[in-house]
Formats: structure tokens, C-alpha cells, sequence
């Protein structure tokens, strides 16, 4: 009798137990699967690696220090020191430690089957809105508030404007003008005997800093016979010598292309290109765009000759660089 | 005995042992797609380790010197301090060449884990609620990392990447109504700028945008590890709960064998594979360029887009509005991104489905997300193809014009096929239940009129309606 | 009787052969220069009615809207066009591109002289590398030849044209080039790239050919664009395969692919 009443207290034990954990096993990680290492042998070879991986690293220190410390011979020791780590990790990771698989929960909110949790989210919108309990001119203080942060931020924001100047005429600085000398990247003058026809030489304003943008020239020759000027620049070429901005009017890289046919009848026509993204600008014209995505043509700059060498009778005909909101379009 | 020691100790100072338990049992799903955002993780520690390194030698400078350093070719040639600092840590520091060149495959392969990243992201629906705040994380980190390149390999001022400054500031100048300023503000003053823009590019490279990409990555792994990461479908699998491997110890030593791969493979890359040989370019100067300059591999996409647009400026009176960089600088990229950022937002109205998703999609099981997302990528791929096209001529012969016209109506028709390709294959998939790439695992069977059972054909078989 | 007479004429055919060999030998004397120049000019004409003047007229003027006259081209230029192939062309019209030469050394010599007899042209410059100045070199090349055929010496994109890699153009080709202008090329005096800086180029497109690879492999010295390719296809790719040994565990789980 005894027996059985025992028996049945250990029976309601059980399932009692039983309950309970199955109730709280919903909030804890259950175990799946595990499967424990069984292989020595792994292990060895994990510490073969590691070993491995030491003296790689011992190595580099060696490469480093006496040898003339070459870039390759550096780079593949350290390279096999960490590659012998990487393969000790993956192996140890796979057959030296026990292999589980666990079941876990998503916490509620991202339980789509939990019950709708609104009760945190409700008290705590509730919360935020007791604080202003008993505030009476709400909207005054509001808008008050949303003053001051529009004052306060514009102060915060407006110090980036110390970031550069205005951009005001910045972008129509130039340093040509009537008589301004055109010289090489050494300083000397060009001359215009140095250049024969199909020649092309990268010029600068005398005396202005070679990096401003309007201050460098392609120079080109071709033969005054080619020349298709529009009348209004029919003196700009003197024997046939042209100089447009070096400076591409699409996205402003610097135009280092010059395409002079040997034999005319059967080739393109003289040009410059920009390396870009291939803008291609008819010289003879005065530097209309013939190919590519560039819209404005090139600036071209009116020349006269004095003394043999070139110099500049004006400024140049338009806007250095790539367009934007204040750059006005030729005709 | 140690470990319950430092434990102990930790606990009575933090009462932090509680969640270290919780941390160590933390359940990962094993998916082997699940690692691509952890490449790009340590690709970006390995980014900050080498990076620092740099910037110990690096000076940040304008100022122009005369080189006379061991590499002959530029002796007596006239550049600027920044240039000359790389230069001289590629040949007169020790191991200075190897951890730039790490630092630079890093910058690369980062990249394109943050892109595999994001289109596993993407074909497997992971975006969806409660994700989709930790995607727009996720894609701002991409558009910081994205402009962090540029900015780092442009800092070097050599020839290839001083034109890619230069372009730089075409594109910015093209936006309309702010751009001439914006411009202005950002290089103070006119390109090349003054003093100022290379200490300020090197601010904006060694800290600024760094630390906006590592605490947004804080908040990213935060992010995932609140609701738990998402899993595949299969036996015991439900939206309430994740099956996986725990964190400790056999999930630990895999992540952490995965950072040394990823050290391994780009620290061979960088002893071994010569990239970005700045004094074989040569320093930069605003009116020197050369053929075939290119910007790395993430930027591809916009050269092809710059050299594709035909010419076009939008202009008022003679005033010029909107100027031609802007189209493939600024509104192509804009639209791209801007199509990632709303898709959560398109996809929970054109479906209705507002209910949280834990279980992941396969591509298959939503053939017009997969159809248009492969679309969009074709789109990208081909703009970025033909960035590449001149030295495919260079190459192969193709004339540069003719493919200029090819891809362009590439980037019309190509988008549309692979759209309804792609819908179809997804469709077939999921009716026919094969894998992709393996073909049919299982065997059909049926019934035979003399009652027995015969394999039938899985295609025959498996062919429900089309649609 | 018949042995001296054997005898004789064994001398004789000597004393005949000494002369032969003396007269040989005496040949490129003063004088023989002109003459020497004179027969090549003479063989180089020949050549040029069989080979050249169907499309560069009979004494090379021309023929307009097939071939250029060749009046002033100069020996550098028929030199550069038929040692690197470019000459014959295949078809009127074609850009001429770098093959193989159709004639032999002592042809293309004969060319030449005949060529630079028709009018005054750039001779072919003497070029020597090893005068010249490596970073000055790299200097000119960047600013006036990077544009085109790449800092590298790779080649490049000219709207209309194909700027060839240098790496097999010998340095006199590149002054050749360089002095001629050759199909849509600019030209350059001697004014304005003089004989000096023409050995600097040539010594920097050398130095291309065998470019200072401390990084390692160059993978074409092109830039950005096979980085890109190295960095998808190898890094990336390794790492890939690096995550699927990791992702499906060894030992097997029934729950690992997702049906």
C-alpha cells in the first residue's frame, strides 16, 4: 500500500516537474542535437596548425628585421601564419568542440504568435504624456521650443559657411586678359618657331600659379588653310597657331588628347579629347564639341604674335571648367 | 577554476555575468549566406587596424617638394607633400608598401561583401518588418563606405585619382541651385582647391566618416541581435522561434577562423598582388591627365554612367540649370539608392503584408521581388560594364563608339528581359521544387493502373500551371 | 711540257682570283658612300613601283583620297611605317596598325634612302636611352604622350583612333613617332622636343617596358579595372568558398538546406 501511494507521489512528482520545466522551457534555449567530438585526431592537428602559424609569424619577424624586408616575402608569411589560425579555428570549430543545435525563442515583439504585447507600448506613450500633466499653455511653449531650435540650428549650421567663400565671380576668375605672355611649364615663352603644324604644347599664363584652372592652354598648330573660324575670331589664330582652355567643360579633367591627321582626306579631322570620359572638341572651328558628353564648347583664347612669341589678345571666350547654375551657354 | 574567477570577479563589479550566460548561448542559424556581413565586418576592423598605420607616416599636405627618395624615376620631379609622404612609405618604409596595399584590397573586398551583403539581403526578403530599420542602416553604411573610398585613394594625389577629384567636383558643381556653392564650400574655393581640402579630405578619411561607419555598425549588429537573425525555412523552423548552433563554443571559433581567412586572403593580396602603384602614375597636377584612368571598382558604375549620357544640359534663358554630369554623377546613383531605400516601403504596400517575417524567402518564392531586383542589378551592371568600355577596345578591338550604342540600348532592353527571365525561372522553381544549381534532389513517384508504383518524369510531373 | 703548262695556268687562275679577292675588298672606298647610297635609293625605287605606287603615285605624290604624298615625309617616316608593319596597308582607309614587316633589313633601308630622296623630311633621329634622364623623361612622356597612350605606355582611346601600348617600339621607332606624327599623332620639332629629350622619353618608354613592380604582380599595369577584376575574382571568391566550409558544419544536419 505504502508502495503504491509512493509510487503515485512520484508519478504527480514527475509530471509536475514535467510541467513546469515545459512551461519555463518556453523562455530558456532547448537542446536539440549535440554531438561530441570523437576524433584525437583533430585535435592534433589543431595544434600542429597553431604551431604552424607561430613560426609563419616568427618568420615575418625574421623578413622584417635582416632581410631587405621584401613586400612579397612579408606578405606571404604573415599570410600563412593567419591562414594556419584561420584553418585551426574552422577545424577546432567543426570536430574538436561539441556540435549543438539549439532551439531559442524571438523575444515578443518580434513574435508574430506572442500575444499583442500593446502593454509596454501603451504604458509608455502614456508615460511620455503624463510629464507635461498640468502644463496649461501647451501650444505657446510648443512653438516657443520650435523657435528656439530653428535659431539654435541655424547658429550651428551657419559656421560651415566659413568652409570657402561666396561662390560670387569666383568661378569667372581669370588671368587672361590683353598681353597677358603665354609660357611653357618652365617659365620660357613659347615660341612660335618651336611649334610646327600638328605640334600641341600644354601652356600657362605668365606668372599666374600653373594649378588655377583658367591658367592652363592647350596649344595647338594646324594649317591656316584648314581654318574654319567664325568671322568674329578670324584673327584669333595667327598662323594658324590655337589655344583653348585646357580644362574640359564636362567634368573639368584636364584635356591631354590632340588627334592631327598625317593625311587629312581619310582620317578624323584635328581635335582635342579629353581622357575622361572621351569629349571630343573640333579645333578648327573654334572648339565646338563633336563627340562625347560635354555640352559647352572649349574656351578659345584670341593670340597675336609678338617677337616670335605667343601672346594672349583678350580673354578667353567662355567659361573655364564644368558648368553650373551661374555658367552661362554659348550660342 | 580561472574562468569562474574572472567571471566572479567581472560580476560583483558589473552584475554583467547574467548577460554574459545569455551571450554564450546566443543561437545563430548556420546559413552559409549568413557570413557575408561578417566578411565585410572584419574587412572594416582590418580597414581601422592597417589604417591607423598609415596615417602614422601619412602627411596630408599640398605643399610642394622635390622628391628624393629611392625611387628614381621621380628624382628632381616637383609634387606635393602628400604625395611624396605615399611614395616614400612604399619604398623607404619597412612594410609600409605591404599595409597600404592591404589597406587598399581591404577597401575593395569590403565593398563587394557590403554588395553580396546586401543582395542576400535583398532576394531573401530579409528587409522586411522588424528589419527594416536595420536595412536603411545598413544601406547608409554602404553610401559612407561607398564615399570613404573614393575619399581615401584620393588623399594619394597621384594622376589617376587627382582626375577623379577634378570629376569629383564637376558632379558636385552639376547639382542644381546649390551646386556652385556646394562645390565651393567643399574644396574652398575653386577646384584644386586650397590648403585646407586635403586636411579636411584626411579628417573626413581617418576619423569622421569612420567612426559614422562604426557606430552605425554597432547599431547594425545591435539591430540584428535584438530580434535574433532571420532563418531558412526547414524542420522545427517557425517564425517564433531560431534553430541554430550556439555562440559558444562552436559558432565563436568558426566567426573568429572566418576574420583570419579574411586577414589570410588580404594580407596574401597585399604582399603578393600589386595595386594602386602610385609612382608608377605619377603625381597629379589640374592640367595633366592620362588614357585609361579609372576609379575603383565601386565607382565603375558612375564613370559608365558619365560616359553613356549623351549630351544634354538643361538650360533656362541661357543660363545652364542642370548640367550634364548630373544626370550620370548624381540622379543615376540617386535613383538606384533611392530605389533600395523605398523597397521595404513599395513592397509592404503593393503586397499589404505588414506581419513580421523571421523566416527567410528563398528567391524563388517571390518571383517578382527576385524579377525586379535582377532587373535593377542588370541595369547597375551594364552602366558599370561600360565604364570599362575603352579598355575593352584597347583589348579586343571593339570599337569604343560602337559600344557606346550598345550599352546603351543595353540599359533599356537588357533590364526588361532579365526581368521576365528572371520571374519565369522563379516560377518554374518553385513548381518543379528543384534547386537551382543542383536539380532535383527528390524522385517522383506515381501510381500505375496495375497498382503498382512507377518514377515518373519531374518535369512531366512536377508541372502545375505556369502562373 | 704539259705539266708547265699546267702549271701556268693553275698561277694564272691564282694571280686571277688574288685580284678578284683585292678588287672586292678595295670596293667601299672614298666615294663608295655616295655611290653605295646611290644604289639603295636606286633599289628603293624599284621596290616602290612594285609595292607602294599603286596607292602613293608613281614618283610618290599621291593619289588624292587614297595615300598621302610622301614628298617631305622624310626617311624617319617610311623607316617607322614599314619597320613596324604599318606599311603596306591592307585596304585604303584602314588605320594602320603595328604587324608584321613585309620587308626584310636591306629593303626597308632601300625604301627609306629612296623615300628621303624625294624631299626634305626628318631623318632617322639616333636615339640612345642610356643618354638620357628617367624622371625628365617621365615628365615629357606625362605631358605630352600620357594622354594618349596612357601613363603607363598601355595604350589608349583616341576618339577615331587606337593610341598602341609601347611595349614594342624600339627607342629609335619612338623618335620616329615622335619626329613624324604618324596617322592621327601630333608631331614634334626638334625645337620642341630636342634630340636630349628624346633620349629621356625613349629611356622612361623603356623603363615602361620593365615597370618597378615592388608590389608585387602587376596584373597589365592598367589600373583599377583588373584590381577590381582580382579583388571579385580571387579575393572574394576565396572568401566565398572560406564561408561555405564554415556555414554547413561537418557532421551533418538534418535541418541544414532548406526545402
Amino acid at each position: 500500500m505504502r508502495g503504491r501511494i509512493a509510487a503515485g507521489f512520484l508519478w504527480i512528482w514527475r509530471y509536475a516537474v514535467a510541467a513546469i520545466v515545459l512551461r519555463l522551457g518556453r523562455r530558456r534555449s532547448v537542446r536539440r542535437e549535440i554531438e561530441l567530438p570523437s576524433d584525437p585526431g583533430a585535435e592534433s592537428w589543431v595544434a600542429a596548425l597553431l604551431f604552424g602559424a607561430a613560426l609563419a609569424g616568427l618568420a615575418f619577424v625574421a623578413i622584417y628585421a635582416f632581410d631587405d624586408a621584401d613586400t612579397q616575402l612579408l606578405g606571404l608569411s604573415i599570410a600563412v601564419a593567419l591562414a594556419l589560425v584561420a584553418a585551426a579555428l574552422i577545424l577546432a570549430a567543426s570536430l574538436v568542440v561539441p556540435q549543438e543545435t539549439l532551439e531559442e525563442h524571438r523575444p515578443p515583439f518580434a513574435d508574430p504568435e506572442a500575444a499583442e504585447s500593446g502593454d509596454p507600448v501603451e504604458d509608455a506613450a502614456l508615460t511620455l504624456r503624463e510629464g507635461s500633466d498640468g502644463v496649461t499653455r501647451r501650444r505657446l511653449l510648443g512653438a516657443a521650443g520650435a523657435a528656439a531650435g530653428v535659431g539654435l540650428g541655424a547658429a550651428a549650421l551657419v559656421p560651415l559657411a566659413s568652409l570657402g567663400p561666396a561662390v560670387g565671380d569666383r568661378y569667372e576668375e581669370s588671368p587672361w586678359k590683353d598681353g597677358v605672355r603665354l609660357v611653357e611649364e618652365n617659365g620660357m615663352a613659347v615660341k612660335v618657331d618651336d611649334l610646327e603644324v600638328g605640334s600641341f604644347v600644354t601652356a600657362f599664363a605668365e606668372g599666374a600659379d600653373k594649378e588655377g584652372l583658367a591658367t592652363s592652354l592647350a596649344v595647338v598648330r594646324v594649317r591656316t588653310q584648314e581654318l574654319e573660324l567664325p568671322p568674329d575670331r578670324a584673327d584669333w589664330a595667327p598662323e594658324g597657331i590655337l589655344a583653348f582652355s585646357k580644362i574640359c567643360t564636362h567634368a573639368q579633367c584636364a584635356i591631354s588628347l590632340f588627334r592631327y591627321p598625317l593625311f587629312a582626306e581619310r582620317s578624323p579631322g584635328p581635335a582635342l579629347v579629353c581622357p575622361c570620359h572621351y569629349s571630343t572638341f573640333n579645333v578648327l572651328d573654334g572648339g565646338q564639341r563633336i563627340f562625347g558628353p560635354a555640352v559647352r564648347p572649349l574656351p578659345q583664347l584670341p593670340l597675336r604674335i609678338e617677337g616670335g612669341t605667343l601672346v594672349a589678345a583678350g580673354p578667353l571666350s567662355g567659361e573655364v571648367g564644368a558648368s553650373w547654375g551661374r555658367v552661362r551657354e554659348e550660342g | 577554476m580561472t574562468t569562474r574567477r574572472i567571471f566572479r570577479f567581472l560580476d560583483s563589479r558589473t552584475g554583467g555575468a547574467g548577460a554574459i550566460g545569455k551571450a554564450l548561448r546566443y543561437v545563430f542559424p548556420d546559413h552559409w549566406t549568413f557570413l557575408f556581413g561578417e566578411i565585410a565586418m572584419y574587412s572594416f576592423l582590418i580597414l581601422v587596424a592597417t589604417g591607423t598605420y598609415l596615417a602614422l607616416f601619412f602627411e596630408p599636405s599640398t605643399a610642394h617638394v622635390i622628391y628624393h627618395g629611392s625611387y628614381a624615376p621621380l628624382h628632381g620631379q616637383e609634387m606635393t607633400r602628400a604625395y611624396a609622404s605615399a611614395v616614400n612609405l612604399s619604398f623607404d618604409v619597412r612594410a609600409g608598401l605591404l599595409i597600404r596595399q592591404v589597406h587598399h584590397w581591404t577597401a575593395d573586398v569590403f565593398l563587394a561583401a557590403i554588395t553580396i551583403h546586401l543582395m542576400r539581403i535583398f532576394f531573401t526578403g530579409a528587409f522586411r518588418k522588424p528589419r527594416d530599420i536595420n536595412y536603411y542602416v545598413g544601406l547608409t553604411m554602404l553610401v559612407l563606405a561607398v564615399l570613404e573610398g573614393y575619399a581615401g585613394y584620393s588623399l594619394l594625389d597621384d594622376l589617376l585619382s587627382g582626375m577623379g577629384l577634378a570629376i569629383g567636383n564637376g558632379v558636385a558643381l552639376s547639382i542644381p541651385v546649390v551646386g556652385g556653392q556646394l562645390g565651393t564650400l567643399l574644396w574652398g574655393g575653386r577646384f584644386p582647391g586650397t590648403q585646407d581640402f586635403f586636411s579636411r579630405l584626411f579628417f573626413v578619411h581617418v576619423f569622421l566618416f569612420p567612426v559614422l561607419i562604426g557606430t552605425l555598425m554597432a547599431v547594425h549588429l545591435a539591430l540584428v541581435a535584438r530580434p535574433h537573425h532571420t532563418q531558412f525555412r526547414g524542420r522545427g523552423r517557425r517564425e517564433g522561434n531560431v534553430v541554430g548552433t550556439p555562440m559558444w563554443p562552436a559558432y565563436a571559433l568558426r566567426s573568429l577562423g572566418l576574420f583570419f581567412a579574411v586577414a589570410a586572403v588580404l594580407f596574401l593580396l597585399g604582399g603578393l598582388v600589386q595595386i594602386n602603384p602610385i609612382w608608377q602614375w605619377g603625381p597629379y597636377e589640374p592640367y595633366l591627365g592620362t588614357n585609361g584612368a579609372q576609379p575603383d571598382w565601386y565607382l565603375g558604375w558612375l564613370i559608365g554612367a558619365l560616359r553613356l549620357m549623351p549630351h544634354f544640359d538643361v538650360v533656362i534663358g541661357n543660363y545652364t540649370l542642370i548640367p550634364n554630369p548630373f544626370w550620370g554623377g548624381v540622379l543615376f546613383p540617386g535613383a538606384v539608392f533611392g530605389f533600395l531605400y523605398l523597397w521595404p516601403w513599395i513592397e509592404r504596400r503593393w503586397t499589404g503584408d505588414r506581419r513580421v517575417h523571421n523566416l527567410l524567402d528563398r528567391p524563388r518564392d517571390n518571383p517578382i521581388r527576385t524579377a525586379i531586383g535582377a532587373a535593377v542589378f542588370t541595369l547597375v551592371a551594364t552602366v558599370f560594364f561600360a565604364g570599362a568600355a575603352d579598355r575593352a577596345f584597347i583589348q579586343f578591338g571593339v570599337s569604343y563608339e560602337g559600344q557606346l550604342w550598345g550599352y546603351r540600348a543595353a540599359t533599356i532592353f537588357l533590364p526588361a528581359l532579365v526581368f521576365f527571365l528572371t520571374r519565369r525561372i522563379c516560377v518554374r522553381l518553385r513548381a518543379s521544387g528543384e534547386h537551382p544549381g543542383r536539380g532535383s534532389d527528390s524522385v517522383v513517384v506515381g501510381r500505375t493502373t496495375a497498382g503498382g508504383f512507377e518514377q515518373l518524369d519531374p518535369e512531366r510531373a512536377g508541372a502545375r500551371s505556369e502562373d | 711540257m704539259r705539266r708547265a703548262r699546267r702549271v701556268a695556268m693553275a698561277a694564272t687562275a691564282l694571280l686571277l682570283s688574288a685580284y678578284a679577292v683585292a678588287a672586292w675588298a678595295q670596293a667601299p672606298s672614298a666615294g663608295a658612300g655616295a655611290m653605295a647610297q646611290g644604289v639603295r635609293i636606286e633599289e628603293g625605287r624599284g621596290l616602290f613601283e612594285t609595292s607602294c605606287s599603286s596607292c602613293h603615285g608613281f614618283d610618290g605624290e599621291g593619289i588624292k583620297g587614297q595615300a598621302p604624298s610622301l614628298v617631305g615625309a622624310g626617311e624617319a617616316a617610311a623607316d617607322f611605317y614599314l619597320r613596324t608593319g604599318r606599311m603596306p596597308l591592307g585596304q585604303v582607309g584602314d588605320e594602320p596598325l603595328r604587324g608584321e614587316p613585309r620587308f626584310g633589313e636591306r629593303e626597308i633601308r632601300a625604301l627609306d634612302a629612296y623615300v628621303g630622296s624625294l624631299g626634305a623630311g626628318p631623318a632617322i633621329p639616333r636615339v640612345e636611352p642610356a643618354m638620357g634622364s628617367a624622371s625628365e623623361g617621365m615628365k615629357m612622356f606625362t605631358e605630352s604622350c600620357a594622354g594618349c597612350h596612357g601613363i603607363g605606355g598601355t595604350g589608349g582611346v583616341v576618339i577615331g583612333g587606337y593610341a598602341p601600348p609601347l611595349g614594342e617600339a624600339s627607342p629609335t621607332e619612338v623618335g620616329e613617332a615622335v619626329r613624324v606624327g604618324p596617322y592621327l599623332m601630333p608631331r614634334f620639332s626638334e625645337a620642341q622636343i630636342t634630340p636630349a629629350d628624346l633620349d629621356s622619353i625613349a629611356r622612361y618608354v623603356e623603363l615602361t617596358k620593365h615597370p618597378e613592380d615592388a608590389g608585387g604582380f602587376g596584373i597589365g599595369h592598367i589600373g583599377p579595372v583588373p584590381e577590381g577584376l582580382v579583388a571579385w575574382l580571387a579575393a572574394f571568391a576565396a572568401l566565398l568558398l572560406v564561408a561555405r566550409l564554415i556555414g554547413e558544419r561537418v557532421g551533418g544536419d538534418e535541418t541544414k538546406e532548406p526545402r
